[in-house]
């Protein structure tokens, strides 16, 4: 079998004891692109930060596999090394360490020790992301995010994105903050990774990312739930009609994490 | 343990100590009546930290060192200061209480510039020297320490910088106490005379684990008229070392002095550094990092004065705390009447590694004129958790993304310093003490 596969079963996450993901199911496979879309504030982040460890989020029931590999069960790091990679939707900041350091502790991490890249060849690579992306060299330097504008941000964590080359990628709203020219930018890196090695979970408010990025699937959330599934129709639908059809089709009246189904 | 107070050091073993030396007969005055001031005076008063039963009595007063031909000579952690592609060009290296090394390029030396150990300097610039030591900067009689470290100087360098010259190449000292139980009772003398600039950096080193001794510095650096001083210091005594360091500038007009400063002791330490912004248009840019750990004790005031209209400080203070240190960090702003169009801005942050440690910032303006602008930042937090978790979500290990974290956070002032070597070497002793 090519590539890797994720499994979410039944994931319900709370945070600050508040219930915000119910009960989500999904299959990510390698060579495989699934669009997740939703109003805001259904748990589509929570669903990827969760999935990656962030330490605010509680899973109080389910489970999340990679190829069998309990993820739940491993630190952040760890998941990380095991082939997962979430590019987030708000990127941290850190004073200080410059994106090229940055990048190189993490490209090493993953080689792990005793198989680091060489400085030489850690350049060729960076240099070669950068110029892929069409991101100014200077940036390398610049302290990690500091600084950067919404649209750099979301650069950056495509580039780390090239140069990790994880089996599965979550994308959170990589697409919010960016001019015409740099969606492009963005998703060309994005399908450069294309293949039946790598499978990636996109979430997005608009249908002009997946007009590059075409996906396999679609899924709506709401309520924190997976409250449908289709193919890349239905995202179209939903550009065209937005959300109320779906609420109206399965009786949901506050679509929030806040009410109960 | 009982601590005594009374010093094993009285007038007939100072007056000899001078005499050995050939001193000025001023010299030996200073340090009598210093002697004489001492008993009277208190010890300081740092905010926060008491420093009563510290030790500032035990220890010997002298040791010499021999000298070395080469540099390769040095042990390796002292090789690490030093640039070792090119040899550094002025070098003073001070073991124990002899100069065991000293060079100063052909060019300085025609220009007329100074670079040479206290006690040269006291015979063959002897004028120079008086005029400035302990008069503009630290006065004798601020309280028991400054009296103690002028009756009992004994080691230390004297620079000087003449009208308009420009020195590029950096000079760089290392003082290093070889002997474990033997006291620093050290004096730097820097002085750039109008128009002149230079960058000095020094480092103290020491290996007194369990051996009890002291470290009274006292640093004095003047920018005349219109002179620049870029001043970076990399301070690593051990344990057994109880330092106070006192460094102070003075910044004349249109005069800028800048410190980065490493404050990295193991051992007890009161650090204070002051620039008086004596004249108009003058600068400071202080900058410090400082790293706490085990059960040491520690105290740092960064303050600038402003005399000068127009008048620039800028204070940044970085610290890490760990195991069971405690540190308080005082942030001193104040603008004096009379100067007006002053502006003093000051950043404190501490980062705390250890449920066990303590880490105190006290931002503090002082102002007492009205058309001036201040300001002031301090916090005092542990290792964001968000940021980790983004690090970690590349695969970096929790270690790993702490070391970046604090590398990062105490990068602003390590950078700042401008000697590659040292740079490096402050980078490997903050790892040390880190981890
Ligand atoms: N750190 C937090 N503290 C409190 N509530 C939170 C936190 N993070 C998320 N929530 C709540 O969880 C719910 C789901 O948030 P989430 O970020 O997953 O939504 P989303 O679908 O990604 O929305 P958007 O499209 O706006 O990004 C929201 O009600 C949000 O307020
Ligand atoms: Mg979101």
């Amino acid at each position: 079998m090519a590539g890797s596969t994720l499994e979410i079963k039944n994931l319900h996450v709370s945070i600050e004891d508040k219930e915000i993901l119910k009960g989500v199911d999904l299959t990510i496979k390698g060579g495989e692109f699934h669009a997740v879309m939703g109003p805001n504030g259904t748990g589509k982040s929570t669903l990827a930060s969760a999935i990656m460890g962030h330490p605010k989020y509680e899973i109080t029931e389910g489970s999340v596999l990679l190829d069998g590999e309990d993820v739940l069960e491993m630190e952040v790091d760890e998941r990380a090394r095991a082939g997962l990679f979430l590019a987030m939707q708000y990127p941290s900041e850190i004073s200080g360490v410059t994106t090229s350091d940055f990048l190189r502790s993490s490209i090493n991490a993953r080689r792990g020790e005793g198989n680091e890249i060489s400085l030489m060849n850690f350049i060729k690579e960076m240099d070669s992301a950068l110029d892929y992306l069409d991101i100014d060299k200077n940036m390398a330097q610049r302290y990690l995010n500091e600084g950067f504008s919404g649209g750099e941000k979301k650069r950056n964590e495509i580039l780390q994105l090239l140069l990790l080359k994880p089996e599965i990628a979550i994308l959170d709203e990589i697409d919010s903050g960016l001019d015409i020219d740099a969606l492009k930018i963005v998703s060309k890196g994005i399908n450069r990774l294309r293949d039946e090695n790598f499978g990636c979970l996109i979430i997005t408010h608009y249908q002009r990312l997946l007009n590059y990025i075409t996906p396999d699937k679609v899924h709506v959330m709401m309520q924190g739930r997976v409250v449908k599934s289709g193919g890349p129709e239905l995202a179209k639908r939903l550009e065209a009609e937005g959300y109320e059809w779906i609420k109206e089709e399965l009786g949901i009246e506050d679509e929030t994490v806040e009410q109960k189904a | 343990m009982t601590v005594e107070t009374k010093l094993p050091y009285d007038k007939e073993y100072i007056d000899q100590f001078s005499k050995e030396r050939n001193e000025p007969e001023w010299m030996l005055e200073l340090r009598l009546q210093a002697l004489e001031q001492a008993d009277a005076l208190e010890l300081p008063k740092p905010d926060k930290t008491k420093i009563g039963k510290w030790n500032f009595s035990q220890f010997k007063h002298t040791a010499t060192g021999a000298a070395i031909q080469s540099l390769k000579e040095l042990p390796n952690e002292l090789q690490e200061f030093l640039d070792q592609e090119n040899a550094p060009e002025n070098l003073l290296i001070q073991r124990n209480h002899s100069v065991a090394y000293n060079t100063l390029s052909k060019e300085l030396k025609d220009k007329g510039v100074i670079f040479t150990d206290i006690f040269t300097a006291l015979q063959k610039h002897d004028d120079l020297v008086k005029r400035y030591y302990m008069k503009d900067a630290v006065s004798i009689d601020e309280h028991r320490l400054t009296a103690l470290h002028a009756a009992l100087m004994n080691g230390g360098v004297f620079v000087y910088v003449p009208k308009n010259v420009e020195v590029e190449v950096p000079l760089q000292t290392i003082f290093w106490q070889e002997d474990p139980e033997v006291a620093l009772f050290n004096h730097v003398l820097v002085v750039a005379d109008e128009g002149s600039s230079l960058t000095y950096v020094e480092n103290y080193f020491s290996h007194n684990e369990k051996e009890a001794t002291v470290a009274n510095v006292v640093t004095e650096v003047i920018a005349q008229d219109n002179a620049k001083i870029s001043f970076g210091a990399v301070d690593n005594f051990a344990h057994g070392t109880t330092a106070y360091n006192n460094r102070r500038g003075v910044a004349y007009r249109d005069a800028t002095v800048d410190w980065a400063l490493g404050q990295m002791n193991d051992g007890n330490t009161v650090s204070e550094n002051i620039t008086h912004l004596v004249g108009e248009n003058s600068l400071s840019n202080a900058k410090t990092v400082s790293v706490g750990r085990g059960d040491q004790t520690q105290n740092f005031t960064a303050k600038i004065v402003h005399f000068g209209k127009n008048s620039e400080g800028y204070i940044l203070q970085h610290g890490v705390m760990k195991d069971k240190s405690t540190s308080i960090f005082n942030g001193i702003g104040k603008i004096e009447h009379g100067a007006s169009k002053a502006n003093a801005e000051q950043e404190s942050r501490v980062l705390m590694l250890s449920e066990k440690a303590r880490g105190d910032a006290n931002p503090i303006l002082l102002i007492d004129e009205d058309d001036v602008t201040a300001g002031h930042a301090a916090s005092v937090g542990r290792v964001d958790p968000i940021q980790l978790y983004y690090l970690m979500s590349r695969g970096i290990t929790q270690e790993e993304a702490e070391r970046l974290i604090i590398h990062g956070f105490l990068a602003p002032v390590v950078n700042q310093l401008p000697i590659e070597a040292v740079k490096n070497q402050l980078t490997q002793v903050i790892e040390r003490k880190v981890y």
